[in-house]
């Protein structure tokens, strides 16, 4: 993208420090987008909670001395402690720091899955969207194929298989697989009203190649709706591999997963409250913060929005 | 009119064939069914090669996918073109499943068929309920925009769609039982409905209610999610009308709002909420899984991860495919009724 502050401050010389004053303050593009996601207090407040729930799966397994493991002195069906703020399992494993391990094992997936399929998602709706015509109709009829089969069901019958195996990086590529779809048709709508713009038309004119257009101009210009399916399908992906894990398709024991959790308490919703509210409201506050982030970006993002509040 | 119906069920066919082609893929290539007897080693070489010859494993992939399909296949070898014939048991258009790798017990079509209405009414259900819930609390958060109503219902909205159907799901279920127990009411927290042989002494009326009262939790966990997506949707769609000039015009011309609301506004807020009931079935047919393995129901749900339990491909590929069809059937739906509805489509 061109930075139109080249052509304000660049050669002319710093003007005096009185004028200055006067003249608005100049800012940059990320600064506008703070300034406006701002303005959303709970898309703020989410963020910052989100970025504690962050530092709680990735920070806090160096800070808490016990780990999602069973060990031979935490003692077996323990109420909570001291020792054990949220008791134990039955065969002895401290529930925070199965905690810490679930959380940071569905948000590696959740990212995996968002970056990996939008990766995909946008330049097949970027190169479909810019080249048009009989390219655009299959690339797109190939991604109304993706959204047949419903996205759980599609990866829970693969990735059930035992060949395919359960690591983590292969359920997130299993979910990423199924998840493009819906971000490469946000990014051609996008990349169809760009097309027509002169700045790709002066590109055309100086020889740009396709690739050059796709990667340089239209992407970077349609980022915000990028950003903002990106930061949705985090929610999404933590979800499907939850309930994957859940129904003992993902992640499995010795590892554990939020929802792997629930599924170790089911029964025990009223007999050991402990051990079955706090990994479904771990995954609930996951997904709820994500969803108002990515609702405070998406007014950020817009350029359409002016700084008055309307 | 006629011409858009036709050219509509017409262009079904290629999504359909390459939706067959896709459900059998994504399964024959992610998993061998036959893998647990190869790795016994008190298993003799010729009762693997009968399985390989029973389940048609014996068969290249594109022979395997025609006979899934249709029950022979023609088959390119050296030799020429030959006609390969199923044993009767497999061919999507005779209405053949495949052999199960359960053995020849296990009818995959007789177990589908059994368990397709029991799915079809949970499905059915919830998707009423969400759609009339949807529709209300959506038309009231625009009706009552920026008020604390709207507040509280879109607070609602983000907290169903984030919540896990499986975490809801178990918490009802174990909340039922506890208020059995506790309580002593008499919820229904298992099973899809009395077993018939203590159900044979019902009347007509005991027996709906009986299958009503074994829905009412599962209903309201598999709803959820569909009835947070399409009431935000709705309350959209209504702001939109709502704000639009010829809404404008009926209350200058002095109608009463609730003619406006009824007559201008809430009809024309309707129509896109069609498409948006098509895509969201797929996310029902998600949850059914997960609500039928909690609620122990004897459904298709279940039926599904017991196939992917026992790796039993074709019953995975009828799945996938029936799961298929069923969206694709939605969106056919959607099309045509939203052909019907506004007047702004252009049928040529």
């Amino acid at each position: 993208m061109s930075d139109p502050q080249l052509t304000a401050s660049g050669s002319a010389g710093d003007p005096p420090p009185d004028a200055e004053a006067i003249t608005t303050k100049e800012r940059g593009q990320l600064e506008m987008v703070w300034l406006r996601f701002r303005r959303h207090k709970l898309a703020v407040i989410s963020l910052f909670t989100l970025l504690l729930l962050v530092a709680f799966a990735f920070l806090g397994p160096y800070l808490w001395q016990w780990d999602h493991r069973i060990h031979g002195d935490i003692p077996s069906h323990a109420r909570p402690s001291w020792d054990h703020p949220l008791g134990t399992t039955r065969s002895g494993q401290d529930l925070v720091g199965q905690l810490m391990r679930g959380a940071q094992q569905s948000l590696r997936i959740a990212i995996t899955v968002s970056l990996v399929a939008t990766a995909i998602g946008s330049l097949w709706g970027a190169v479909a969207g810019y080249l048009g015509g009989w390219v655009d109709t299959i690339m797109m009829r190939i991604a109304d194929l993706a959204l047949i089969v419903p996205l759980f069901v599609a990866v829970a019958a693969i990735g059930g298989s035992p060949r395919v195996g359960a690591t983590w990086y292969n359920i997130a590529l299993i979910i990423a697989a199924f998840s493009w779809a819906p971000i490469s048709r946000v990014v051609r709508g996008v990349v169809l009203s760009l097309r027509e713009q002169e700045f790709i038309e002066a590109a055309k004119a100086m020889g740009a190649s396709t690739r050059r257009i796709v990667l340089r101009h239209l992407l970077p210009n349609a980022a915000g709706p990028i950003i903002v399916a990106a930061t949705l399908l985090v929610a999404v992906a933590i979800l499907v591999e939850a309930t994957l894990s859940f129904l003992a398709f993902g992640i499995r024991p010795p590892d554990i997963s939020l929802g792997l959790m629930v599924e170790n308490a089911r029964t025990a919703a009223f007999t050991r409250p402990w051990l079955f509210y706090p990994p479904g409201v771990l995954i609930i506050l996951i997904c709820l913060t994500i969803n108002f982030i990515g609702d405070g970006l998406r007014d950020a993002l817009d350029p359409r929005q002016t700084m008055v509040r309307r | 009119m006629f011409v858009f119906i036709v050219r509509r069920l017409l262009w079904a066919i290629p999504i359909l064939i390459a939706a067959s082609l896709l459900a059998f893929l994504l399964i024959d290539i992610s998993g061998d069914p036959l893998s647990e007897l190869r790795e016994d080693p008190n298993i003799p070489q010729e009762s693997i090669a009968a399985e390989e010859e029973r389940l048609y494993l014996d068969q290249e992939r594109h022979v395997r996918y025609q006979l899934w399909v249709t029950g022979s296949a023609v088959e390119f070898s050296s030799t020429g073109v030959g006609v390969v014939h199923g044993d009767g048991d497999i061919g999507l258009l005779r209405g053949e499943f495949g052999p199960s790798v359960r053995g020849e017990v296990y009818q995959i079509g007789e177990e589908i068929g059994e368990r397709f209405l029991l799915t079809l009414r949970l499905i059915g259900v919830a998707m009423v309920f969400a759609l009339g819930l949807a529709i209300l609390s959506g038309v009231i958060s625009a009706i009552r925009q920026y008020s604390k109503v709207d507040y509280v219902l879109t607070f609602i909205g983000f907290l169903a769609l984030a919540m896990p159907t499986f975490w809801l799901a178990a918490l009802l279920q174990r909340g039922g039982v506890w208020s059995n127990e506790e309580l002593g009411t008499n919820l229904a927290t298992y099973g899809d409905s009395t077993s018939p042989h203590i159900a044979q002494d019902f009347t007509p009326l005991e027996n709906v209610a009986d299958i009503a009262a074994h829905l009412f939790l599962p209903t309201v966990a598999l709803m959820l999610t569909a009835y947070a997506q399409w009431s935000r949707y709705q309350r959209a769609s209504m702001l939109e009308v709502l704000n639009s000039d010829y809404v404008r015009l009926a209350r200058a011309k002095g109608l009463p709002n609730r003619v406006v609301m009824r007559r201008h506004a809430l009809r024309t807020a309707l129509i896109p909420l069609t498409s948006v009931v098509a895509v969201g079935i797929a996310g029902l047919i998600d949850g059914v899984v997960v609500i039928e393995s909690i609620f122990q129901w004897r459904g298709l749900g279940t039926f599904f991860i017991s196939a992917i339990n026992e790796r039993d491909a074709y019953a995975l590929m009828g799945w996938l495919m029936l799961s298929g069809v069923i969206v694709i059937v939605a969106n056919l739906i959607a099309d045509l009724l939203y052909a019907v509805l506004d007047p702004r489509i252009r049928y040529e």
